[in-house]
């Protein structure tokens, strides 16, 4: 393993980490709900009524905040490497499973591991698993395979 | 008030995945990529959440209501099961192939890409497609039961 310390970014991980977990503090102290993306995204398809309304407003929130931050600075890069199938395989995954797993990077990573849930560290620890397998597959065995 | 309580804890959430660098799929893949130049970063962002998390859910967690009044809906599932264990291999497995989870799919939605609407397009495929899994599996009487993290 080589520390790529000109891509490491302490200051901004850390305060970034701090407003995601603030976000997270406002939705359960104020909401009474967990800030789970994927569960707040998947909870929309079951049209219960009550049920609507903050997630969709949550969702707002999220995809205004490029329009927001940009107002103020402009907005850091966000390249996306992956080609359309990828994407698409990618995107099916990630539907599907945080759905079957019941939580996703926010709802267990975060939320569930700052209940010291043991369910949710083990879906944390499953799917980081699976993330650093997955890339060293694409990015290391067949791309020196080929 | 709920609603605009939400909006702004959205609002949040999301300024706080742009600055973090979550928000950049090429920023995710080099701290899942182990075996080459290793960017650590993520790992603090899980860090500071969880620091801020850990006081929140510890005062969540004596309540019955919210500060506003709303029931504390947090999740009583401690099952550890085959069901949690596969779905967020799966789920694993889709976020180191692009190098994008929910949020951060919901806040590049945002910022214009057609890449991230055809990634959001296809998990949100996904997720409609587990529910009529569900569905159907409903219909032949198995037990299923579904709760969020």
């Amino acid at each position: 393993m080589i520390i790529d310390w000109s891509s490491f970014t302490p200051a901004t991980a850390l305060t970034g980490g701090i407003l995601i977990g603030v976000a997270a503090a406002m939705l359960v102290l104020l909401n009474g709900r967990i800030a789970g993306i994927s569960g707040i995204v998947g909870g929309l398809m079951a049209r219960r009524s009550g049920e609507i309304a903050w997630r969709v407003a949550f969702l707002v929130g999220m995809i205004g905040a490029p329009l927001v931050y940009s107002a103020f600075t402009s907005l850091p890069r966000a390249t996306i490497e992956a080609g359309y199938p990828e994407l698409i395989v990618a995107g099916l995954l990630v539907g599907l499973g945080t759905r079957y797993g019941a939580g996703c990077t926010s709802g267990h990573g975060v939320c569930g591991l700052s209940r010291f849930s043991a369910r949710s560290l083990l879906a944390t620890l499953t799917f980081m698993a699976a993330g650093f397998f997955i890339v060293f597959v694409v990015h290391h065995a067949i791309a020196h395979a080929s | 008030m709920y609603t605009l309580t939400s909006l702004l804890s959205g609002l949040v959430f999301g300024i706080g995945l742009i600055v973090a660098g979550m928000a950049n799929p090429a920023k995710v893949l080099s701290f899942l990529d182990l075996a080459g130049k290793w960017d650590p970063s993520l790992a603090l962002v899980m860090g500071g959440a969880i620091a801020v998390g850990v006081v929140a859910f510890f005062l969540a967690g004596k309540r019955a209501r919210s500060y506003l009044g709303a029931p504390m809906q947090i999740p009583t599932v401690r099952k550890i099961d085959r069901r949690c264990f596969l779905g967020s291999l799966t789920f694993g497995l889709g976020w180191g192939l692009a190098g994008i989870c929910p949020g951060p799919g919901v806040v590049l939605l945002g910022s214009g890409q057609v890449k991230a609407i055809v990634f959001v397009a296809a998990m949100l495929a996904g997720m409609a497609l587990f529910e009529q899994i569900e569905k159907a599996r409903a219909r032949s009487g198995l037990n299923t039961s579904t709760t969020a993290a």
